[in-house]
């Protein structure tokens, strides 16, 4: 039935059948069903699935970079922990008189640090707009900053992967730090409301997951529109060879620039979700170690499918809370286990394997790539 | 020497004559025996106690430095049977021999006590035979605090030290500390107040400059610019000290990523392997050193002090050994994906982590150092710990070793051959596989080595390599792919680099600003100071 359903509708069809359905059923069954009942959802269950869901955003911004655009990136956690923080920061502000100093304007941490008023990069943040604008700009500026630099150079590969985990480093540190004025190690946490409603109640934690899912495929949606279209295959083309397509003509770097700043947005837009749902945001989010488990999430779900990177990042974050509940001392070893037996026998992923099993739609050229990078490997091993 | 302390004591005895002679009730009690005095002192009043100790002084310096200093601070007492000890925390020394003693009444103890006036008297008493004392080391330390009291009562018994002195040091530090006196004092005319500032310049430290600060508010104007002018000398000869200590924490600092980053450099840099459980690896060695410590600490406690010599190939052949595994069962399956080995050893790393913490658990390990790396010597104004030392050292005796194999011998010209045309090399009949396999053993061996050397001066923990990684591949790929020189040229600069910005602006945003001007400078130099050239570059 599901090989019927994916070819009439197609795996992006089915990709938006699940989250609507998703996002009827899991606020009915929350609200509706009595808690006795064993269809019944809890509210933690809400949140949880709602924070799954952020991650699978995460996972298909990194997946365009990826898996379309070769740019293997160890430091998306940064953007989405940018976009977190500014989200934080509305919510900080509030909390307003509220706080357990109870200082009208200022947060309590920085009453805590006897700081006397707001620095300057906190102002407008009160306003949920502004806020919003800053979840998207200061993650795309970033981006935009660091592609400029580092594709003009045709920084490429491994050193482009390096750089990136020392950038998500480098800010870790920064906003460890009690002076840079984002609450140092504790990060933003104690948020009150959100327009008034309190973040607790069930009624805001559906709202919330419902902006999820929104927001997930819209993401799917942007995502699709770039790959589909004649962009798309530059960049496929660029990631498979990307001397050839600048001696043919393209601006790579321009190319590239374009979905890398895109995709930190969209990363931006996770982490802003992200927040409200989990009550916090601190440094913790920029470790390179995060950065890290959203790769593996792409790699899980399928790279190169943007579908695959979404269930990959529900799945393998599923399978976090449910076996570090189980088996707390053992989870490094499932996750480095997973790292190793993904990438050697199911270089794939999930729905990459599937998808060339049923012979639905070409499993896009990610295949095709490696093949031709085995057989260089193995024309030079002279076998 | 011996001589010279012979003829030190004849003087010094003569001196203390002379002060005695001052006193003419004391010239009757010129035969009594030490015993006899420190009995007598249980007794005698304020008056008498200051003559007794100047006799005390006259008969034996060792003790009467003994009885004074403890009268001063109030711990000396006099037995029932008229023994003298001295109390502290609880025990009871005898002064006349200096041996443990126990007292069966404590309560029955007199207390010697002393007035202010007896203390001043005795103090000075106790820091000019100190002063004049036989034993280098006391005179040295006494010179010191005579130079920190600035008592101008002390002037006079300085005078009388440096008449005699003949250690250049120690002279030294007499004249500051009497130029420290006189610039205070109101007695010293313009001219000894000049040539005691220029002493004190001299000295060229902080306190040097503390005591002419306090001449600043001189009556002579002659005076007080010359103490403006000596303070701003000093201070910015301190300042290139201090420029020169942070060079060499630099060094340090270089020398520690030096060892962490050159195995990476055969990983990475030779065959091109993005291996990140590289960090692991410098953990398996100082988990090995560890282990090693504990076995020879229960099984041969006579070998400790050679440890970590032992240690050295001991995780060599553990960080290497995982180092081949690691590269047959995983990393060769994954050559031309540069992206996927990566993760997958990553993954690794996270399995080696964990691994670790069920085995020997998440606190850190303590891994002691032996004799001859503990302490620190000073080479004018700068302090260098010996551990640092031999580190930087041992850093650099690791290069030299590594360079050498790969020039001298067999097994270096065939990994060579290797990385430069894999295909020709496996025509000449070099299996390239063993040799893939074993040049990944090398560069993880030599991480574990690194591990060794990192007990000495970090925490023993799974995350040690954390926290190593990122900056070994910034040393890297700062240095140039495939370069040794280049590794080491960038792990000094970076440690430098970092060092100097750290008073500046704070470790972390120091290295915040280390990463960010790596960032930038791979836009200029994208692979590197010393890019390899040619065909390599594509390879």
């Amino acid at each position: 039935m599901i090989h019927r359903l994916l070819d009439r509708f197609g795996l992006s069809g089915a990709f938006y059948g699940v989250l609507l359905a998703l996002a009827l059923l899991v606020p009915l069954l929350n609200l509706a069903v009595p808690e006795g009942s064993p269809f019944h959802v809890s509210t933690f269950m809400v949140a949880l699935l709602g924070k799954y869901l952020c991650y699978a955003m995460l996972a298909l911004a990194l997946d365009l970079v990826w898996g379309y655009c070769g740019i293997l990136s160890l430091g998306h956690g940064a953007f989405f922990a940018l976009g977190g923080y500014a989200m934080g920061m509305h919510l900080m502000r509030e909390i307003g008189p509220r706080g357990v100093y109870g200082h009208p304007v200022l947060p309590d941490f920085m009453v805590f640090l006897n700081w006397k008023e707001l620095p300057w990069y906190w102002l407008g943040f009160d306003h949920f707009s502004v806020a919003m604008l800053m979840v998207v700009l200061v993650p795309g500026l970033l981006a935009f900053a660091f592609g400029w630099f580092a594709f003009r150079s045709r920084v490429t590969g491994v050193y482009l992967s390096i750089i990136t985990q020392a950038m998500t480093y480098a800010l870790m540190l920064a906003f460890f730090r009690n002076d840079m004025g984002f609450g140092g190690n504790n990060g933003l946490t104690d948020f009150k409301d959100i327009f008034g409603f309190p973040l607790q109640a069930g009624a805001t934690r559906n709202a919330f997951f419902v902006a999820s899912v929104a927001a997930l495929a819209g993401a799917y949606a942007i995502g699709r529109a770039i790959v589909t279209s004649r962009l798309g295959k530059v960049l496929v083309a660029l990631r498979d060879a990307e001397s050839r397509t600048r001696f043919i003509g393209y601006r790579v770097e321009k190319f590239k620039l374009f979905v890398w700043t895109v995709s930190a947005m969209l990363a931006g837009i996770a982490g802003a979700l992200y927040v409200p749902q989990v009550g916090i945001i601190n440094p913790g989010e920029f470790a390179p170690a995060a950065s890290i488990e959203a790769v593996i999430w792409v790699a899980v779900g399928g790279r190169g499918t943007l579908v695959g990177a979404a269930l990959g990042a529900v799945l393998v974050s599923g399978f976090k809370s449910w076996f570090t509940g189980v088996f707390p001392e053992v989870w490094l070893f499932a996750l480095g286990g997973l790292f190793v037996l993904v990438t050697l026998f199911l270089p794939k992923g999930i729905v990459g394997t599937l998808m060339a099993r049923c012979g639905g739609p070409k499993p896009q050229a990610a295949v095709k790539a490696e093949k031709a990078e085995t057989e260089k490997r193995a024309l030079e091993q002279g076998a | 020497m011996q001589r010279r302390e012979t003829v030190m004591k004849q003087f010094f005895r003569c001196v203390l004559l002379a002060l005695l002679l001052c006193f003419p009730a004391a010239k009757a009690a010129m035969a009594a025996t030490p015993a006899e005095l420190v009995r007598e002192l249980g007794e005698a009043d304020f008056a008498r106690k200051a003559e007794i100790a100047r006799e005390l002084a006259a008969a034996d310096a060792g003790v009467a430095v003994r009885v004074m200093d403890a009268m001063i601070a109030g711990t000396f007492y006099v037995t029932a049977e008229g023994r003298g000890v001295v109390e502290s925390g609880g025990t009871y020394t005898d002064v006349l021999t200096g041996q443990a003693v126990t007292v069966a009444d404590p309560y029955g103890l007199n207390q010697v006590i002393a007035n202010n006036r007896l203390r001043r008297d005795l103090r000075g008493l106790s820091a000019s035979l100190s002063l004049m004392s036989p034993d280098e080391s006391l005179r040295r330390s006494a010179a010191q605090a005579a130079f920190a009291a600035h008592d101008p009562e002390a002037l006079e018994s300085i005078e009388q030290a440096l008449a005699v002195e003949k250690n250049g040091a120690i002279r030294a530090v007499l004249e500051q500390a009497r130029a420290n006196i006189l610039l205070q004092g109101g007695e010293a005319d313009e001219a000894q107040k000049l040539s005691a500032i220029a002493i004190l310049v001299s000295r060229g430290d902080q306190e040097a400059i503390n005591a002419l600060m306090r001449a600043a508010g001189d009556d002579s104007a002659k005076v007080r610019t010359a103490v403006a002018e000596g303070v701003e000398t000093i201070q910015s000869s301190l300042a290139y000290w201090a420029f020169a200590q942070n060079v060499i924490y630099g060094i340090s600092l270089g020398s520690v990523l030096l060892l962490a980053a050159i195995g990476l450099s055969i990983t990475f840099g030779v065959m091109g392997v993005i291996n990140m459980a590289h960090g692991e690896m410098i953990m398996l060695g100082a988990y090995t050193t560890f282990v090693v410590q504990q076995t020879i600490e229960s099984s041969a406690p006579a070998l400790l002090p050679f440890a970590l010599l032992i240690a050295i190939p001991a995780a060599f052949l553990v960080s290497g050994g995982m180092g081949v595994v690691l590269e047959r069962g995983i990393i060769r399956f994954l050559y031309g994906r540069p992206l996927e080995t990566l993760l997958a050893t990553w993954g690794v790393s996270l399995i080696l982590q964990q691994a670790i913490r069920s085995i020997f658990g998440p606190t850190n390990k303590a891994v002691s150092s032996p004799a001859w790396m503990s302490g620190s010597f000073d080479l004018g104004h700068l302090t260098l710990t010996y551990s640092r030392f031999w580190i930087v050292l041992f850093a650099l005796l690791v290069l030299a070793a590594l360079m050498l194999f790969l020039k001298r011998t067999h097994f270096g010209l065939e990994m060579r051959a290797v990385t430069q045309n894999r295909r020709m090399a496996s025509a000449m009949g070099v299996r390239t596989n063993w040799v893939d396999a074993l040049t990944f053993g090398l560069g993880s061996g030599v991480a574990g080595i690194a591990g060794v050397a990192l007990t000495q001066i970090d925490n023993v923990s799974p995350n040690l390599g954390q926290s190593y990684i990122i900056d070994s591949f910034m040393v890297v790929v700062f240095g140039g792919v495939g370069n040794l020189w280049g590794t080491l040229v960038g792990a000094a600069t970076l440690g430098v680099v970092n060092k100097l910005l750290e008073p500046y602006a704070g470790a972390v945003v120091g290295k915040i600003l280390v990463l960010i001007f790596i960032i930038f400078f791979m836009q200029k130099k994208p692979r590197g100071l010393f890019a390899l050239k040619g065909r390599a570059v594509e390879a």
